[in-house]
């Protein structure tokens, strides 16, 4: 594990700034040994937003709706897990059968199109036209042009997913919804029949991406063992082991499976979990307090649930994750590249989880607002985003205003992960002193398995150029690569 | 009524109005729309937010407090009294912090809503980023002083209508800010309730019921139904209604 020490004298560093193809802004520092021993990977997170600080002194209620500003991929989910952390303040204890199916509801509408849009968008130009695939086709729009089928079918599950957010917050990204102790509208009969009338198709396409990287993995060794990285998983679970996305207990288990921790109540995350600083990036460095930072790393997001869980209620998905759990001869799947295979389960989950509330009556039902007793001074809300576990940590005063405030967001759970993966990607693709395409593409597929939010993570936005650089410890360029935004590499 | 004696013409059109009325009033009652954001039927005017500029005679009045004249003829929705109610409508957001995306009076907000009718499309000028202390020590009321536009409509409901007295503005010229009239300085320790005129009033965010914001979905909100001109008209008709 790689520390916030100095370089060590002899050893180059290559940078590779920014990643591309991620959502925000990343830079890689390769530091190798004179054997060209890759001895240490650095993904740095170098924007900086603050929300912690500046939604000190805001009224409490405000919070879910300046939150999901840190996202326009996942704002939802910062709105409910602040909206979680809500109720608490505001004394509600329980929300009302409808208010909870409608926010469940609203959160697989977010994975779906969360999902969607990771892999269609983002992930498949790299499997469908291969890892050292020319860069002007190996884009969503060489997927139009190339495997129209497949995209349009990206495109229209995410479209499912942002309607279903439309109908219930007003708008595609950075609506309403919540308010302290349930939700502020229902869906309308004509807006549950619009919304049924095309989830056969939803379930459909949800299948068939299923089924296509079951087979991109399962077809390509060389996938199997691209930066497969042994590591503990963190994950929600339902209380009976169940996949679950909105409301339930951590569970962490160990490389070989076992239990380090499980049902743990997430209030008291505090006990289990740590972040340590590095100066090399705004990007904290969680971990489970039992076990050390040197042991306690772990990873969270669709891999760490598939893993994680027991079952999975809906049964498409959960025959899908029979499959999955295949791969690991009886122990979790470590490969880094299976992070899209689960995700499409998880697609699929979220697909026939919505057809099943859809056909809910409580969602179009009026008891919108749970009964609340006194103000607490303190909330915590928990759920799993697309990308991980998502903690938002409240402190509020007497009057209500926000004294403090702790995010862990998902990507930063899986900071030391992308770091180890780089290291073992870069350890394999490097040739001597060359910073290749080759190289730089990989790296790239590795770091995009995560689908890291740089934005979630820091609260940035950034562009998306590319630059690699090969630098003796002493100062001296040996060699740079430039991808520049529209893909021509210099 | 005899066209030329208690008349006055806006834009050319014909407009009665009765003696001493204002030209806001004589246009509302005749369902013509002046911009305004510190006008409110039933208050006295205070000619604070100057977006009624009217032009007559040769200068710019504002409507809300000039004296309707026989004859008089007024030129309201021209193309430069716009752009400079949208400079001053920009001088109010880059003057408090307006952030429309998280503000809970969005949908609601007059600022807002004044903005889009006028088409602003920036801020053009520079963001004063100031820093007012929020006021949330009443148990039903918070303060939040970024979002104060100076309009006075909080100080004379609170005096006129209340009859509590509660808000004054203190200072001068760029130093003008809402003060709370206790011994404090905090709306805790004022009489002010959440039922009064004064808690509701505020055009934009800054007097705020608390634990209410976004309880309205998109969608149902004030300004996603109607326009600014509609809302400013109905308020007018909604006093007329209250007088009879």
């Amino acid at each position: 594990m790689e520390s916030d020490k100095p370089a060590p004298p002899s050893t180059r560093r290559i940078a590779i700034d920014p990643v591309t193809r991620v959502e925000g802004h990343g830079k890689i520092t390769l530091l190798i040994d004179d054997n060209n021993h890759i001895v240490e990977a650095r993904f740095h997170i170098v924007e900086f937003r603050g929300f912690e600080k500046f939604i000190q002194g805001r009224p409490y209620w405000e919070v879910p709706f300046l939150v999901q500003r840190l996202c326009g991929i996942c704002p939802v989910s910062h709105q409910l897990a602040a909206a979680k952390a809500v109720d608490q303040i505001a004394g509600s204890r329980e929300l009302t059968p409808t208010a909870t199916k409608l926010r469940r509801l609203l959160h697989f509408g977010q994975m779906l199109q969360s999902h969607a849009l990771h892999f269609f968008h983002l992930s498949s130009p790299d499997f469908l036209f291969g890892f050292g695939g020319d860069p002007k086709l190996r884009n969503i729009a060489g997927v139009l042009e190339q495997f129209p089928e497949i995209a349009l079918q990206g495109v229209k599950l995410r479209k499912y997913g942002q309607s279903i957010i439309e109908v219930i917050t007003g708008k595609r990204i950075h609506g309403t919804g919540t308010v302290p102790g349930g939700m502020n509208k229902s869906v309308t009969a004509i807006e549950r029949d619009t919304l049924l009338a095309g989830i056969g198709d939803i379930l459909q396409w949800s299948q068939d991406a299923v089924a296509l990287n079951e087979h991109i993995h399962t077809a390509h060794p060389e996938h199997r063992d691209f930066g497969t990285l042994p590591s503990h998983y963190l994950s929600m679970t339902g209380t009976r082991g169940e996949l679950e996305f909105y409301h339930g207990g951590l569970r962490a288990r160990a490389a070989d499976g076992s239990d380090i921790f499980d049902q743990f109540d997430y209030c008291g995350y505090q006990q289990i979990l740590k972040e340590e600083v590095r100066s090399w990036s705004y990007l904290k460095f969680p971990y489970f307090s039992a076990l050390g930072t040197a042991l306690g790393w772990y990873r969270v997001g669709p891999l760490a649930r598939i893993n994680n869980c027991d079952r999975i209620i809906t049964p498409r998905a959960e025959a899908a994750r029979w499959r999955f759990k295949a791969c690991g001869f009886g122990g979790p799947v470590h490969d880094t590249l299976a992070y899209h295979w689960a995700r499409m389960i998880e697609l699929l989950h979220c697909a026939e989880s919505i057809h099943t509330l859809l056909h809910d009556p409580d969602i179009t039902g009026t008891d919108l607002l749970a009964d609340k007793d006194h103000r607490r001074p303190q909330g915590i809300g928990v759920i799993e985003a697309p990308r991980g576990t998502l903690f938002h940590h409240y402190h509020v005063n007497d009057e209500g205003l926000v004294t403090q405030a702790n995010l862990i967001v998902s990507t930063t759970s899986n900071n030391q992960a992308m770091n180890e993966s780089v290291r073992v990607v870069a350890n394999r693709y490097l040739n001597g002193h060359e910073i290749t395409a080759t190289l730089l593409n990989h790296l790239e597929v590795a770091v995009r398995a995560y689908d890291p939010c740089l934005s979630c993570a820091t609260h940035a936005l950034g562009k998306m150029p590319l630059q690699v650089t090969l630098q003796h410890i002493d100062g001296a360029v040996i060699h740079q690569l430039t991808k520049k935004a529209d893909g021509v590499i210099q | 009524m005899i066209a030329g004696t208690n008349t006055i013409y806006i834009d050319g059109q014909e407009i009665p109005f009765t003696p001493g009325q204002t030209v806001m009033d004589a246009a509302l009652a005749a369902s013509v729309y002046i911009p305004h954001l510190c006008h409110y039927p039933g208050l006295p005017p205070s000619g604070n937010c100057r977006l009624c500029m009217v032009e007559t005679g040769g200068r710019n009045v504002a409507a809300c407090i000039a004296q309707a004249a026989a004859g008089q003829e007024i030129r309201n929705n021209t193309p430069e009294l716009n752009a400079a109610r949208m400079a001053i409508t920009q001088m109010l957001f880059v003057e408090g912090n307006h952030i429309c995306p998280s503000c809970e009076k969005t949908g609601n907000c007059k600022l807002q809503a004044m903005a889009y009718h006028l088409g602003m499309l920036d801020q053009h000028f520079s963001q004063f980023y100031q820093h007012r202390d929020i006021d949330a020590s009443h148990p039903d009321i918070a303060l939040d002083r970024s979002r104060c536009i100076l309009c006075d409509l909080c100080v004379r409901a609170s005096r006129d209508i209340d009859r509590k007295n509660v808000f004054a503005i203190a200072g001068r010229g760029i130093d003008a800010h809402l003060i709370v009239n206790s011994a404090s300085g905090k709306l805790a320790d004022t009489p002010i309730a959440a039922t009064d005129l004064a808690a509701t009033i505020c055009p934009v965010g800054a007097i705020l019921i608390k634990e209410q914001g976004y309880r309205v979905p998109i969608g149902q909100r004030i300004y996603d139904r109607r326009t600014i001109c509609e809302t400013g008209l109905q308020e007018h008709i909604a006093q007329q209604r209250r007088d009879q």
